[in-house]
């Protein structure tokens, strides 16, 4: 167990919320006894990590993602099960434990927002307790991966969104951790700067052989990172493998787009019409039947152009999460 | 122990860059703090003069010495640290500061002495001014004087860990600002606030000297007046003292037990 990264073994997170019915009266009775629930955040879920690993962690909201990182990071207390990062248990944050893991939460800020970054980069400095020599390792590497020099001496307040995140990525990861727990890292950001954080934490890994989790409703981030996913949903573990494999078994249909010229053909004998644009049709047809199909539009009609494509990785994981595991 | 200076010197580095940003609110910040004492040096120099020029042994001047004391003192020993923790915890970034390999009230200890730092000039500015105007008559007792320094610290480390530990309601309470507005309506009459401790009434000046409020602010500040006794010095430091202790001990308890129960609800 202990050449693992992370280990999670039927893992529970339950939260006590109170809840009331609507109106005065209920809230006066609310004064004098509250009513509480257990709810389940997270459901007896298990999985391991090996060092070195990219996994995304995927689910809608409410699913459970923040709590299991938060959890796996030392900020929340299981209810129940097994669970250790590196060896060690997370809610004990120890001081070894705390130098060698980071999470960086997409929607929440570290960086001090009245000064420069880099002035919160020396005081992340002296918190993890880096020798000079090594800070300036990793902040000229940092400086050079995420292009961050006209950035660093400017007030956080004053820098766009995507700036700022790309400082809080740098702040989070000046002590080198080896588990990097990401929780929406590209939440609001443009393609450009999306696709900058995406291959930078591809870089990191390959460079540190950092272990990373990664949570992100922008499948590309998943598609571009992580070989595994771990799909849960409830609370509950839906799926833990390849994102291929899992594509593949949710993937019933192609998508054939066909081009002709005008819309004055009716393609619903070919399969299901799903758009007709300026002569541009999209079909969804069986997997199996795409061949056949393909054959018979091409021997029927005054084709200009035709692809086959799969459908997008969104909407397969929209199925995933709608019929649950494989 | 180098490692802990270092983070000390560069969280002073931090807050004061942060605080520097903005000057306006720095010198409004100071307004309220000066305002406060004035009114009460105000209304106590008309209630002196009315009542021939002396009030249970006060002099007009030496209620000037008193509140423009006051006004130091206050500043030196002053927290903010219950107004920011329901903000920390409501609004999770608590868990960035649980997340680093340092304890957080490290970075609020460097934060606080750093304000006080920027602060000081404006506040021995407005002191020389207040001097000018209100006429103070200072006593002043060398040893007295001397002793008033570590009552001083005493009485800032006091009030920063009762204070502390107090903020800690945040961990479980949505709303803290009920028991902020509770403790510090106690700290204004039991504190010497409002009226130096020996003009209240006796029930009141025995519940102050039970509590630490008045360990907080109107022993160093009648130490360094000069109104005390070398016993009472020696009682006062040993209540500072047992008091500082007790802070200490509860703080850690009650920090536990936060983060246990912060752990348990998330942030």
């Amino acid at each position: 167990m202990t050449d693992l990264a992370i280990h999670t073994l039927d893992l529970h997170k339950e939260y006590v919320v109170s809840e009331r019915e609507a109106g005065i009266a209920a809230a006066l009775r609310g004064l004098v006894r509250r009513q509480t629930k257990m709810i389940p955040a997270v459901d007896g879920i298990s999985f391991d990590l090996r060092p070195g690993e990219v996994v995304g962690f995927l689910g809608p909201n409410g699913a459970g993602k923040t709590t299991t990182l938060k959890m796996l990071s030392g900020l929340l207390h299981p209810t129940a099960g097994e669970l250790s990062v590196l060896g060690r248990t997370p809610w004990q944050r120890e001081r070894a434990f705390l130098q060698q893991i980071t999470l960086v939460m997409g929607q929440r800020n570290q960086l001090v927002w009245d000064i420069p970054a880099i002035d919160s980069f020396e005081l992340n400095r002296s918190i993890y307790r880096l020798s000079p020599a090594d800070y300036h390792h990793t902040l000229d590497e940092l400086t050079e991966l995420l292009d961050l020099a006209p950035l660093l001496h400017k007030p956080v307040r004053n820098l766009s969104l995507g700036e700022r995140m790309k400082c809080e990525v740098a702040a989070a990861l000046l002590h080198r951790p080896q588990v990097v727990f990401l929780d929406e890292p590209t939440i609001g950001l443009d393609v450009t700067m999306q696709r900058r954080i995406r291959s930078f934490i591809a870089e990191y890994n390959r460079r540190n052989e950092a272990t990373v989790l990664l949570t992100s409703h922008y499948m590309a981030d998943v598609e571009a990172l992580c070989r595994r996913v771990i799909v849960i949903h409830h609370g509950r573990l839906l799926y833990d493998g390849d994102l291929s494999a899992l594509l593949r078994s949710f993937t019933a249909d192609k998508t054939i787009v066909v081009q002709l010229g005008d819309c004055s053909n009716d393609l619903s004998a070919y399969g299901e019409v799903v758009s007709c644009d300026e002569g541009t049709v999209t079909l969804r047809v069986p997997k199996g039947e795409t061949a056949r199909v393909t054959s018979r539009l091409l021997a029927d009609l005054p084709v200009i152009d035709l692809t086959v494509e799969d459908p997008p990785i969104e909407e397969v994981i929209e199925r995933v999460f709608e019929q649950g595991a494989p | 122990m180098s490692g802990l200076i270092d983070l000390y010197l560069q969280q002073f580095k931090t807050s004061l860059a942060a605080m520097l940003q903005y000057r306006a609110a720095l010198v409004i910040w100071l307004i309220g703090q000066i305002l406060e004492p004035l009114i009460y040096l105000v209304v106590w120099t008309v209630v002196s003069q009315t009542q021939g020029g002396s009030v249970g042994g006060f002099t007009t001047g030496e209620f000037a010495a008193y509140f423009i004391g006051l006004m130091l003192v206050n500043h030196l020993t002053y927290t903010w640290i219950m107004y920011e923790y329901e903000y920390r915890v409501r609004h999770g970034s608590l868990s960035f500061a649980l997340l680093r390999p340092v304890h957080p009230i490290h970075s609020d200890i460097a934060d606080n002495v750093s304000s006080k730092v920027v602060s000081l000039p404006g506040m021995f500015l407005a002191a020389v001014v207040l001097g000018l105007l209100f006429r103070p008559t200072f006593h002043f007792v060398p040893w007295a004087v001397a002793a008033a320094v570590p009552a001083l610290v005493m009485a800032f480390l006091l009030r920063f860990f009762i204070e502390w530990c107090l903020a800690l309601a945040a961990f479980w309470m949505t709303r803290v600002n009920a028991v902020n507005q509770t403790y510090f309506a106690a700290m204004l009459f039991l504190s010497g606030q409002v009226a130096p401790v020996a003009l209240l009434p006796g029930w009141i000046q025995t519940t102050a000297a039970i509590l630490p409020f008045r360990w907080m602010i109107a022993f160093p500040l009648e130490l360094l007046l000069g109104r005390l006794t070398p016993i009472q010095t020696m009682e006062g430091f040993a209540i500072q003292g047992a008091w500082i202790g007790l802070g200490w001990i509860s703080m850690r308890i009650v920090w536990r037990a936060g983060v246990r129960a912060y752990a348990a609800v998330g942030g």
